[in-house]
């Protein structure tokens, strides 16, 4: 019988590719439950899940709540801005305060790279990286390799390109590692200002020309500008960003085969990609959001079985 | 390691086809009714009961799925081994129709219970009945009892049947072996 090697999600670097098979397997379980009249099931009645946010979020945030609930999961949430950490509280005092509640497992997202493997080590319960800094964020590339597999039937042997702002995403970093654990070729896309100085050592191509990129690839994954994360001026305007590195119609009519666009969310549309692009039927968007429930469904379920009674 | 055979080949062939005929006394055309086979074993039987109705009964329109339950377990993070999910296949309508579980073998009665409760996902049906080709006889942990069975059986505890389907077991057969 198999089980996941790991008692943690913190990154796709802490996994083997049998992981990642497992979480998929059980993704299409969940991905059939989520289509029935009913989509509940009663598997963690017995767990309770604190999603601790202490970054904004929308889609995560509600995806693994909805995950949460589907699992029949007790759920509390807690979000930074309306909390104690503002009156000076640090981060191991405030989740031991939410874990003396009797709480199982806790879903994280902080700006601090490496604070779910900090909480890992002080912290006895099931820690999930749903994002730190610009770090990892394991489910998006989770989600993102389910799609692709989903689309394509597999995602070895496939190219894959990341394209945008590298250097301040967890999305890029996550999904390097989780494509070429399963085999695909990875290659990045960006402005050199946003391409991390040592990124070739990871073993991917780099591509500054965004036509070339797309012509090698089978599929495109858009990044969005992190203007949050900038506290410099990485490129002259967002005009001159649109020009070089936006998809639009006109450029994916030019290549010679269907390639498919994903994009993890927000898109800041007219920027990285026009409107005709994500919404057109070369865009798997919202399948991305879809299967990001079934995605997060399989890795608490399978962490949850790993948790002692 | 003892091996009793409680039922040969010929043997599970006869059983086949009288739980066929129970099912069509009770069922006629099986208009209003849909076969659920129980993963991840029970699904064999089904597949086979559908087979022998279809073909030796020139009954049509078998309506046939196959039901996960590992979801709906109630021993999830009790047992040393994790619980490993199966497919679901249910691409039809149960709201209104009798249901028919199908089962290799009815031990406890806790597969069924989740199997009772992970069908309501699927609507409400009007009623649900049990077949299983081997009942073993006072081991349950639940008030359920089959509706159809092939063969009733005592067994003690560290005893377990086998069931064996010559499509990837090269037999159609039925053990009783020690654990």
């Amino acid at each position: 019988m198999s089980e996941l090697s790991v008692n943690h999600l913190l990154g796709i670097k802490y996994l083997t590719k049998q992981d990642i098979d497992l979480i998929f397997e059980t993704a299409d379980q969940f991905k059939e439950v989520i289509n029935r009249p009913i989509k509940k099931v009663p598997s963690l009645r017995d767990i309770t899940i604190a999603n601790l946010f202490f970054e904004n979020s929308t889609r995560t945030k509600l995806s693994f709540e909805l995950a949460e609930k589907r699992l029949s999961a007790d759920v509390i949430n807690f979000s930074a801005s309306q909390s104690s950490v503002k009156k000076g509280e640090t981060l191991i005092d405030t989740v031991n305060n939410i874990l003396s509640m009797k709480v199982d497992m806790v879903v994280m997202r902080h700006p601090n790279p490496g604070a779910g493997v900090f909480l890992s080590k002080h912290v006895n319960a099931s820690i999930i990286n749903a994002g730190d800094g610009a770090h990892e964020h394991p489910t998006q590339a989770l989600l993102d390799s389910y799609s692709i597999r989903e689309k394509l039937g597999s995602v070895k042997g496939k190219n894959v390109v990341i394209v945008g702002d590298i250097l301040h995403s967890r999305v890029a970093l996550s999904n390097i590692y989780a494509l070429q654990l399963q085999g695909a070729h990875v290659m990045v896309c960006g402005p050199k200002t946003l391409l991390p100085k040592y990124i070739k050592d990871l073993g991917v191509k780099v591509e500054t020309n965004l036509k070339k990129a797309l012509e090698w690839c089978d599929v495109a994954n858009m990044l969005r500008v992190q203007n949050e994360r900038m506290d410099i001026s990485y490129f002259p305007s967002t005009r001159e960003y649109t020009q070089q590195f936006g998809v639009n119609k006109e450029l994916l009519d030019s290549l010679n085969k269907e390639i498919v666009i994903m994009h993890p969310g927000p898109i800041n549309r007219g920027v990285e990609i026009t409107s005709d692009v994500a919404d057109s039927k070369q865009a798997i968007i919202l399948n991305q959001v879809e299967n990001g429930v079934a995605v997060r469904m399989a890795v608490i379920y399978l962490l949850a079985s790993k948790i002692k009674q | 390691m003892s091996h009793k055979v409680l039922l040969n080949s010929k043997e599970v062939n006869i059983t086949l086809h009288r739980l066929a005929c129970q099912l069509i006394e009770n069922h006629d055309d099986f208009s209003e009714t849909v076969l659920i086979g129980i993963q991840p074993r029970g699904k064999f039987l089904a597949n086979r009961l559908a087979q022998v109705l279809t073909e030796d009964y020139k009954i049509k329109n078998i309506q046939l799925g196959h039901l996960d339950i590992t979801f709906f377990r109630d021993d999830f993070r009790r047992g040393d081994k994790p619980l490993e999910a199966n497919t679901t296949k249910i691409d039809f309508i149960v709201e209104d129709k009798n249901v028919v579980f199908i089962d290799d073998v009815l031990y406890t009665g806790r597969s069924i219970r989740s199997a009772l409760t992970a069908i309501q996902s699927f609507g409400r049906p009007k009623d649900i009945e049990l077949l299983t080709l081997i009942d073993r006889r006072f081991s349950r942990h639940l008030p359920i009892q089959p509706n159809y069975r092939g063969r009733q059986v005592d067994a003690i505890d560290n005893q377990k049947v086998i069931v064996k389907w010559v499509e990837n077991e090269e037999e159609d057969a039925v053990y009783l072996v020690d654990k």
